[in-house]
């Protein structure tokens, strides 16, 4: 054997070894992938399993889901348990009570914790790290534990069962304060700065340079806001008695058998359907930007 | 002379601007702060004195009772249903925090996969259940659970010949599902976030430790995990914040049943306050909750300063 052939030998000896690890490498992504798809696709089925549930079960008669065994496809339709629906609960009213609560809220709270995040982050004033420890520890306060005495306070005012006084203690929220000041803290100080310069004041550099920065960080504190009003439940069950401020998941909450008798299942899944069409609709609509605002906000 | 005294009229004009400065900055700091902080203020921190205060009285919903020292607090501290209610909400934050977050990273890590396609898909489908309310989520699996009724039990004894299957009924069963029903409707959030910290870490990273010979369990290990440590320190802090104040899925799943298994401190606060009318006892159970909250928050806090330390070191 020549030098030649040896030396071509070795080397197409050593090509088939990088060709068999490069193929096994491929054949193990590929697995990998196969395997990646079949756990997303399991988990897919089941977070959205109970929302199809509640779907199909609110279009079937009564008699029907009480049979066993149960069927996930319903063999009969019908649109009874929304006439039902309708005539157990003020839905039309609820549902305004809680476009009312949770828009009002969402929009006023969003607003004054960017001006207090903007203080917490861009102004360096006296006592704003103890301002900044106490707000920490707030966020810790059980929510139950204030419910009683705010309770008593919106009492002595004369604000139980309205829609000032579901919606005045909710007009500041610690979890938005942080996020913003954390969101706000990453823009950089020469913009405010050049217009400083310019002669703008604070209240100024706040509505021009800020929040115009701030938009995905302000839509996902937004979001959030609206989202924990909308689906809040002990919040709207105490301070509101009637159905004229009741909040449409208070009034859910209601149908399923606290504080009134039983209700048939398709009846509550109608309940159910319609108090979380909307907020579905509406993070459809930003999911993009929610989720990337909660990327953006998140990390820190 | 003159030269001496311009420097302290200097000095002292340099100063009076500081303070000029320092008294705007409090002036403006304080505007800017003040419609939250008034809020807060009447809607938070009063009714938590106030709070404090009830918890040291035997007052009941319908009459006000007499002051009595640190009564409620040595009863609560001797009452059996009391530790229990400790027991099940730790077991509850124990088993649902670390979990959300193993659940979260997984699937935040498969789909950060770079050859993968219908991310934007999957990721809505994951969170869905997170813009839901924990009520309508309760109601869904309430009926998909149900011993007469439910798929879930049909299935079970189809498959597995497991009969009436009730899992929320079960003493046993019944805190664990619980947490699985939470951790199917929170974990999209926390999955988002991972995602994040995952697309924020340099490719670079990676490629320098590839040359160097390192595995895939090698990379995760020693350039993932360190990376997410800021996004850990986040979610495991929200994350048992919240799991202490657990309620609305006890509330509409189960009423603290079967035999106070899935009681926990903030149901038992509500039945204590709205059902039985004890004001001053459910104050108590409030503050003894606040305390124990503040405890893991400001652990939290100084292992991440130390971990902080650290890295710098």
């Amino acid at each position: 054997m020549t030098t030649a052939t040896l030396v071509a030998h070795r080397a197409s000896e050593e090509y088939d070894e990088n060709e068999r690890l490069r193929r096994r490498a491929t054949a193990r992504r590929r697995w990998g992938l196969g395997f990646s798809y079949l756990a997303l696709i399991l988990v897919t089925i089941l977070m959205v399993f109970p929302l199809l549930v509640i779907l199909l079960v609110s279009f079937t008669p009564n008699a029907v889901t009480q049979t066993w065994p149960p069927k996930f496809i319903p063999s009969a339709f019908t649109l009874e348990n929304y006439q039902s629906l309708f005539q157990r609960l003020p839905v039309g009213r609820e549902m305004l009570n809680t476009i009312v609560f949770a828009g009002c809220v969402t929009i006023f709270s969003v607003f004054f914790d960017a001006l207090a995040a903007y203080g917490l982050s861009r102004v360096d004033f006296k006592g704003r790290g103890i301002l900044l420890g106490v707000l920490i520890a707030t966020m810790m306060i059980p929510a139950m534990a204030l419910l009683i005495p705010i309770y008593k306070l919106l009492a002595n005012m004369g604000l139980v069962n309205s829609y000032l006084g579901i919606i005045i203690p909710r007009l500041a929220d610690v979890g938005g304060i942080f996020l913003l000041r954390q969101f706000f803290i990453s823009i950089p100080k020469d913009l405010d700065n050049a217009a400083r310069i310019d002669g703008a004041g604070e209240f100024r550099i706040f509505l021009q340079i800020i929040l115009p920065n701030s938009v995905p960080a302000i839509l996902t504190v937004g979001m959030f806001n609206f989202m924990g009003n909308w689906n809040d439940l002990l919040w709207p069950l105490i301070m509101t008695s009637k159905p004229e401020t009741r909040t449409i998941t208070a009034g859910l909450a209601m149908l399923t058998g606290h504080g009134s008798s039983v209700t048939p299942y398709g009846v509550v899944m109608a309940g159910a359907l319609i108090s979380a069409l909307p907020l579905i609709i509406v993070f459809f609509f930003v999911q993009k930007r929610f989720v990337e605002g909660i990327a953006m906000t998140g990390m820190k | 002379m003159t030269q001496a005294s311009t420097v302290t009229g200097s000095a002292r004009i340099a100063e009076e601007n500081r303070k000029s400065i320092a008294r705007r900055n409090l002036r403006t700091g304080l505007l800017f702060t003040a419609p939250a902080l008034i809020v807060l203020a009447v809607f938070v921190f009063y009714p938590a004195i106030e709070t404090f205060i009830v918890s040291l009285t035997n007052n009941r919903i319908n009459r006000a009772g007499k002051f009595i020292g640190f009564e409620n607090y040595v009863k609560l501290f001797h009452s059996a249903d009391f530790w229990t209610d400790v027991r099940n909400t730790l077991f509850y934050a124990v088993l649902y925090a670390p979990l959300v977050v193993i659940v979260a990273l997984a699937f935040a890590l498969l789909l950060n996969r770079k050859d993968l396609k219908f991310v934007g898909f999957f990721r809505t489908c994951m969170f869905l259940p997170f813009v839901i309310s924990l009520t309508v989520a309760a109601i869904a699996w309430n009926f998909i659970l149900s011993p007469s009724l439910g798929l879930v039990p049909y299935w079970a004894s189809q498959l597995f010949g497991i009969e009436h299957l009730n899992l929320l009924g079960t003493r046993s069963t019944a805190m664990a599902t619980i947490v699985f029903i939470t951790v199917w409707k929170n974990f999209g959030y926390f999955m988002v976030i991972f995602l994040a910290g995952l697309q924020g870490i340099s490719a670079e990273l990676y490629e320098a430790a590839s040359l160097d010979g390192a595995n895939s369990w090698q990379k995760f290990w020693h350039i993932t995990i360190p990376a997410l440590r800021p996004t850990f320190n986040y979610i495991v802090i929200f994350g048992l914040i919240g799991a202490f104040q657990v309620f609305d899925q006890v509330f509409i799943l189960t009423s603290g049943g079967p035999d106070r298994a899935t009681e926990t401190i903030v149901y038992r606060i509500y039945t204590e306050a709205f059902g039985n009318g004890k004001l001053g006892y459910a104050s108590a159970l409030s503050y003894v909750l606040l305390i124990m909250t503040l405890i893991v928050g400001l652990i939290q806090l100084y292992t991440n300063a130390k971990h902080e330390k650290e890295e710098l070191a």
